[in-house]
């Protein structure tokens, strides 16, 4: 049987696949030159891509990193023969003016090492699955220790802050167990507020009386560039979530007053242009405090747009909220758990999971946001090229300018949303 | 009405709160610092360097005061505003001054409620056009298109100025002078207006100043000067004569250069006077014999401040015209020290 002459007697090796299907020149019929139309297409976005490159490129490569006003940029081309190039002199003369503003050039470190330290703070809420939890306690204490690192001054501020919280959580220990919970909640609100606005400034002077333990304080008016767009975007994007959170659950909620007052709020909020908000906090609050108080214009700032990002927020939740199937809030109340035990352990996982895209969206729009601050005079990276244009050396320079700020804008926001897209793959749990 | 009548009951809160405060020369010498209300940026006027210090025409001013005040022409802080904070910064008492190259007119005068204590730039409007354009009077402008920073004064003067001499144009709005210059360059416009200094400054960016020309027609007055607010004369007093000792130094001849020379005594009377070597001018504005002798050596005089920041040696490049002293045919008047 087997010496039949047409039966095989040993196998084949498997052959290459032949090279119009495999490799590149595969890849390159398949999703290049598939049919005549996309052909045409494909050589057609060549040849714009390649135009703009050939634009592009020699402007980009041009040789006046040394230049020291746009004249001189003009001289440096002229004399390399170097025709229509960008003058990146500005931006080896300024860039740490973008990056700083006015802080103080000695005291650099201190902008870095918060916003090291930031990366820090926030590594353990990141990546949980990486760090060690116990950096959550740095994480909880880092909100109290990152405006000291800016803007300096006595330790006893942020200290003193930090206590409110203490005292306040004291307080409603105290009260609820002699006149129950909600009597409680509100006396620690209360006691908390009062700690704030009236007793600290008066232990904070004592403190700083008894043991003047600080660092050199900077005023607002030195912040600038990048660091006032990263500080506000930060402080913002930090506050706005909880605040979102509270919101969202504000609305949904039972209890008629706090519903109508986060309805009331959300709706403000968010029928008011962030522009106008930042008008308010510029000109009518300083209109409206008795002349001589000194509301630092950065705080005004700060608070507008965090309770702008937090009515977003607080939307983009609610739309997780909603989202989630009512079994799984009747599943909670099945198990016994009560309001806060059924949203931290069972409604809250879900509803932010679903809501990571939105939330991501708010926060780079909240940190693109931060360039509307220009208008009121604050010298964020927007404002800080006009006054840089002002200097009659690089009068007239726009796109270098604007090309530095949206490199660094973009390199914030990608790395966001490719943040959001890590987180979405990591919590992907496979039920829907 | 009811909200009327609390929103009345909080404004002469403020009101009175705000006059009870008057007495800023005392504010300032208590804080250490003069806080300055400036641009945020206008070249030749306002800016900042590599090392965040301000320097310009305006700032030059603010730095007199501080001078005269302080003793110290670095004891400031600079608010940069803009066009739409700059008057409620001073009306809330944010900054003490405002030298922010802004227009004296009878509305923020009278019903804003400053005060301009006096002049130090005399502006006004002119046209930009490329010399291609063949054109040499603002009146051959018919019809072209003209490149206009939108919600100013220079928006509403050329409309008055082409509706007057009946020719048409085209408006191109645009926000900002950069834009402005993009624009006009590109040839989105035939023609681009604004002040007269600021044509002069973006101008002298161009790759080829020489292929464009600023027509001779000014269309409108733009008196330019640091202000004050209501309220508080003696202050408005100090500020108005440390302008006005800039002026008269110049008229007289006192320069940084020769001013200590001067100190010693001279046979001018009104030298003396302003140097504090004779008379008492000093401690009638509640400060020392040397305030003017202090403002002056800061920077120099008007005309030294003048060539340094945007005279004709500097890119800006600014002719004195109407700025100049009047005995050589400008405006600068200042009235006698005495």
């Amino acid at each position: 049987m087997s010496d039949k002459a047409y039966v095989r007697t040993e196998m084949l090796e498997p052959r290459d696949p032949p090279p119009s299907s495999v490799g590149p020149i595969h890849w390159i019929r398949e999703n290049l030159f598939a049919t005549w139309f996309d052909a045409i297409l494909t050589i057609l976005s060549a040849a714009a891509i390649i135009g703009l490159l050939i634009e592009v490129v020699p402007w980009l490569l041009s040789p006046t990193w040394g230049g020291t006003s746009l004249d001189n940029c003009r001289k440096i081309l002229a004399a390399a023969n170097h025709d229509g190039g960008a003058c990146w002199g500005v931006i080896s003369e300024r860039w740490l003016q973008m990056l700083f503003g006015f802080y103080p050039a000695e005291l650099y470190w201190r902008p870095i090492a918060a916003f090291v330290l930031l990366g820090v703070a926030l590594a353990p809420v990141l990546f949980s699955d990486k760090v060690p939890g116990k950096l959550l306690y740095f994480t909880a204490a880092y909100p109290f220790f990152f405006p000291w690192l800016l803007w300096g001054g006595t330790i006893w501020g942020p200290l003193a802050a930090a206590a409110g919280f203490f005292i306040g959580y004291g307080v409603y220990v105290v009260a609820s167990r002699m006149v129950g919970n909600l009597t409680g909640v509100i006396a620690g609100i209360l006691a908390a507020i009062i700690w704030w606005l009236v007793l600290s400034g008066y232990a904070v002077d004592a403190l700083a009386g008894i043991a003047p333990i600080g660092i050199e304080p900077v005023e607002s008016r030195k912040f600038g560039g990048f660091m006032l767009s990263i500080t506000i975007g930060v402080v913002a994007i930090g506050a706005s979530l909880p605040l979102g959170i509270v919101l969202a659950l504000g609305r949904q909620s039972d209890l008629m007053i706090v519903k109508y007052l986060s309805v009331w709020f959300i709706e403000f909020i968010r029928g008011v242009p962030l522009i106008t908000l930042l008008f308010v906090a510029s000109t009518l609050l300083n209109i409206f405090m008795p002349p001589g108080t000194d509301f630092d214009i950065i705080l005004r700032v700060l608070i507008m747009v965090t309770l702008f990002a937090s009515a977003y927020m607080a939307e983009v939740i609610r739309g997780g909220l909603a989202a989630l199937p009512k079994g799984q809030y009747e599943a909670a109340d099945a198990l016994g758990l009560d309001y806060w035990k059924a949203q931290r352990l069972v409604i809250m996982p879900q509803a932010l999971k679903i809501s990571i895209p939105g939330i991501v969206s708010t926060f780079i729009g909240v940190f693109k946001d931060t360039t509307l601050v220009s208008i009121i005079g604050l010298l964020d990276p927007l404002g800080l090229s006009n006054a840089i244009r002002a200097d009659s050396a690089w009068n007239g320079i726009v796109w270098e300018l604007y090309g530095f700020i949206a490199l660094i804008f973009f390199v914030f926001t990608f790395s966001m949303s490719r943040y959001s897209m890590y987180l979405e793959r990591k919590l992907h749990t496979g039920h829907r | 009405m009811k909200k009327t009548v609390l929103f009345g009951a909080l404004t002469i809160a403020g009101l009175a709160a705000g006059a009870a405060a008057a007495g800023t020369l005392d504010d300032v010498k208590a804080r250490g610092k003069l806080n300055c209300g400036v641009t945020t940026g206008l070249v030749g006027f306002a800016a900042p360097d590599a090392n965040g210090e301000w320097h310009g025409f305006d700032v030059a001013v603010c730095r007199a005061v501080a001078a005269a005040v302080l003793g110290d022409q670095n004891a400031i802080e600079f608010v940069p505003t803009t066009g739409k904070t700059r008057f409620t910064a001073l009306a809330s008492g944010e900054v003490d001054m405002l030298a922010r190259n802004t227009t004296w007119t009878f509305s923020r005068d009278v019903d804003l409620k400053f005060e301009f204590v006096g002049v130090n730039y005399y502006d006004g409007q002119g046209f930009m056009v490329p010399k291609s354009l063949g054109v040499s009077s603002a009146k051959e402008l018919d019809g072209a298109t003209v490149c206009i920073q939108t919600g100013t004064t220079t928006e509403l003067n050329l409309a008055d100025f082409f509706r007057s001499n009946n020719i048409s144009y085209e408006p191109v709005p645009i926000e900002t002078n950069a834009e402005a210059q993009q624009q006009y360059l590109a040839g989105a416009c035939d023609v681009y207006t604004t002040d007269a200094s600021g044509l002069a400054a973006t101008r002298a960016t161009f790759e080829n100043p020489g292929d464009h020309v600023i027509l001779p027609e000014i269309i409108s007055k733009e008196p330019l000067g640091p202000l004050v607010r209501h309220g508080d004369p003696e202050w408005g007093d100090l500020v108005r004569w440390t302008l006005n000792a800039l002026i008269s130094a110049e008229e007289l001849g006192i320069t940084s250069a020769n001013i200590d020379e001067l100190k010693k005594g001279t046979n001018n009377p009104e030298i003396n006077r302003i140097l504090g070597t004779e008379g008492k001018l000093g401690e009638m504005l509640g400060l020392d014999a040397d305030w003017a002798y202090r403002a002056i050596k800061a920077n120099g005089n008007y005309g030294e401040i003048f060539a340094k920041n945007i005279g004709e040696n500097t890119p800006v490049g600014l002719a004195r015209g109407l700025n100049a002293q009047w005995k050589e045919g400008g405006l600068l008047y200042s009235p006698p020290f005495r």
